[in-house]
């Protein structure tokens, strides 16, 4: 296990304090609330590209976290609707749903590789969309709509996430959950892909002969890793659900899911931190550039193109010879720190 | 509804089939020449139908001139492409996937003028021949189906053959199956690489003229028909000629029959058809003559 540099942990003490302080404190001097809005939307979907992300690390392309995304919606608001139960308690079962669903469907269709593999799970997208066109218990294309608030959640008589519907701004509240959640995803994601698992799909994704020649069970590493991905998935998107206090088949649909996977190459397939740089440029970008009217579409696809004919192996490439120079030297300094603290 | 007979169904089916065939053909060739999905097909082929509909149905120009520039006016668009975005950013990127980005980027891209330039709305164009073909009223197609369908497998059956026997097919043959190896015999490259993109963006082109006397054509059949444009690849298996004809023939033939048969339950041809997709490939992961690659 590799320790951590203190520049790492200041790194991540600026993160935190950026997203937790820094932005809402902004954003209320300058008044554009609707940024709440986007960041939290921007955090959700980082989540869900977050998932997308670890099926590249095994070497697959995944076009199908619209689906996940769609299934943990639906679980969700049909469990807070029909049955009442706390959403808090309905966010995990959303994920672990859309995990079961991933194992099920990931046993046969893992076996594919490459473009095989992408557009079975682009047609995964539709099957679920239109599943819950076709199902009773979705509600058609009209979807579950006026979704209730989270309840409060509370263990042992303590207060931890209180009552949405008695705050004064639901937006706050919302982008600080959203927040928290992403912040946990991706760290969590840091520690699995610097563990032996995260070895392990780093072999996978090189060579699965090879991978399996040598005693690695990709057939369970790839399950794993695939369920992982979706329980991302459902979590991102039952709290969108319940942002928008709405589900619809078409809140997920194909475009989402080339989307999610556009936020991890425009991000840069090699960095953890990848698919939330990329969700962020791309969300946010697409936001900004919504002042331009007729020509919004035109100035953001030009500029999409232009950074991958520039910088095809992503965003994060851009920072990568310098982070390894700094690193290097970083490291020596380090060690002299250690020894002279002993 | 009314019952359809059974001899209309497959001649629903086989003129969808045709269609099909044709836009699966460019797709499975780019594919199979760099290892690209091409997610912008969908909207090649929503400009050939407006350039069609512009010369056409606009300026009044013959309509086999017309079509002609579809096809030309693609073919350069499509060199354009392979040339300046696609080959260097394949030669540049550490993974082949990055081309996917490029290739939605592209999509966007192309959406978005064809908003700008022809708008939103629905258009179409003059009949090309008026007149139903009617036989005992069991069988009843309009002439102008069976012209397009007769065209539509007229330009495959020229493809194939350009394929087989010319020098470019060959070299392009030679391209799909070792681009190494191709290059070592002496093929050039990037050359024939761009004018693979170009034949399949032009056939992209082509089907686009050909279904705007028909179906007309507006913005939004971009999109579905890439993704079954997809799916009719991943039926014959990715990158392989006969696999893509045979692909763009069997979903037209299980839309004709599911539209008949299941239009009672409502809207659940596409998701039957979907879902026996997954299982097929679940047992022949690489199509019906797809190549075991990755």
């Amino acid at each position: 296990m590799k320790s951590i540099s203190t520049k790492q942990l200041v790194g991540v003490a600026v993160f935190l304090f950026a997203i937790f302080v820094a932005v809402p404190v902004a954003i209320f001097v300058t008044g554009r609330f609707d940024f709440f809005f986007t960041l939290t939307s921007v955090a959700l979907l980082s989540i869900a590209s977050a998932g997308v992300w670890l099926t590249f690390h095994i070497g697959r392309i995944n076009i199908g976290q619209g689906a996940f995304a769609l299934i943990g919606a639906y679980v969700s608001a049909i469990l807070v609707t029909k049955a009442g139960i706390n959403f808090w308690l309905t966010l995990p079962l959303a994920g672990i749903f859309a995990a079961g669903v991933a194992v099920l469907i990931g046993l046969p269709i893992l076996r594919l590789r490459g473009v095989y593999f992408a557009m079975i799970t682009l047609v995964l997208t539709e099957v679920v969309r239109l599943t819950a066109l076709a199902l009773p218990i979705t509600n058609g294309a009209k979807g579950i709509v006026s979704i209730p608030l989270p309840m409060e959640l509370s263990a042992f008589g303590l207060t931890i996430i209180p009552d949405f519907s008695t705050l004064a701004n639901t937006k706050l509240a919302f982008y600080y959950v959203a927040c928290a959640l992403m912040v946990v995803c991706f760290g969590a994601m840091y520690r699995l892909v610097h563990s032996r698992l995260g070895h392990l799909c780093r072999s996978m994704q090189q060579n699965e002969e090879l991978a399996s020649s040598i005693g690695v069970n990709i057939t369970y590493i790839r399950i794993i890793i695939f369920a992982i991905s979706s329980f991302l998935g459902g979590v991102g998107g039952a709290m969108f659900g319940a942002i928008a206090q709405s589900v619809y088949p078409s809140s997920f649909q194909v475009a989402d899911s080339v989307n999610f996977m556009l936020n991890c190459f425009l991000g840069g397939l090699g960095y953890v931190f990848g698919p939330m740089l990329g969700t962020l440029v791309l969300y946010f970008g697409w936001d900004l550039l919504f002042e331009l009217g007729k020509y919004q579409m035109l100035v953001y696809s030009s500029i999409m193109i232009l950074l991958m004919r520039f910088l095809p192996n992503g965003l994060l490439s851009l920072t990568f010879p310098k982070r390894r120079n700094a690193k290097s030297a970083a490291v020596p300094f380090k060690s002299a720190q250690e020894e002279r603290s002993r | 509804m009314k019952d359809l007979s059974m001899e209309q169904i497959l001649a629903n089916g086989v003129y969808l089939g045709s269609q099909y065939a044709m836009i699966a053909l460019g797709l499975t060739l780019i594919f199979a020449l760099m290892n690209v999905l091409n997610f912008a097909h969908g909207q090649m082929y929503v400009i050939g139908g407006f350039i069609t509909y512009t010369f056409y149905g606009q300026l009044g120009v013959p309509f086999v001139l017309a079509l002609l520039m579809s096809c030309i006016t693609l073919a350069i668009l499509g060199a354009l492409i392979e040339r300046y975005l696609f080959n260097p950013v394949i030669k540049r990127s550490a993974r082949d996937e990055s081309t996917m980005l490029l290739a939605a980027g592209i999509a966007f891209l192309l959406d978005a003028l064809i908003l700008l330039i022809f708008g939103e709305k629905q258009h179409g164009v003059p009949k090309i021949i008026n007149g139903v073909f009617n036989y005992e009223f069991r069988l009843i197609i309009p002439y102008d189906r069976i012209l397009v369908c007769l065209m539509a497998i007229l330009s495959i059956a020229i493809f194939i053959c350009f394929m087989q026997f010319s020098k470019t097919g060959r070299a392009l043959r030679a391209l799909a199956q070792d681009r190494v190896a191709a290059q070592l015999m002496g093929v050039n490259v990037d050359r024939y690489s761009m004018i693979g993109f170009a034949l399949g963006a032009m056939l992209a082109g082509l089907v686009g003229g050909l279904l705007v006397t028909i179906t007309g054509i507006n913005l939004g059949m971009g999109g579905p028909t890439s993704v079954k444009a997809f799916m009719m690849v991943m039926i014959g298996g990715a990158g392989v000629i006969s696999g893509a004809i045979a692909g763009g023939f069997i979903l037209g033939m299980l839309e004709a029959v599911g539209l008949a048969v299941l239009s009672q339950y409502g809207d659940i041809t596409y998701l039957l058809i979907f879902v026996s997709l997954m299982i097929f490939l679940a047992i022949r992961p690489h199509g019906l003559m797809g190549k075991p690659w990755g």
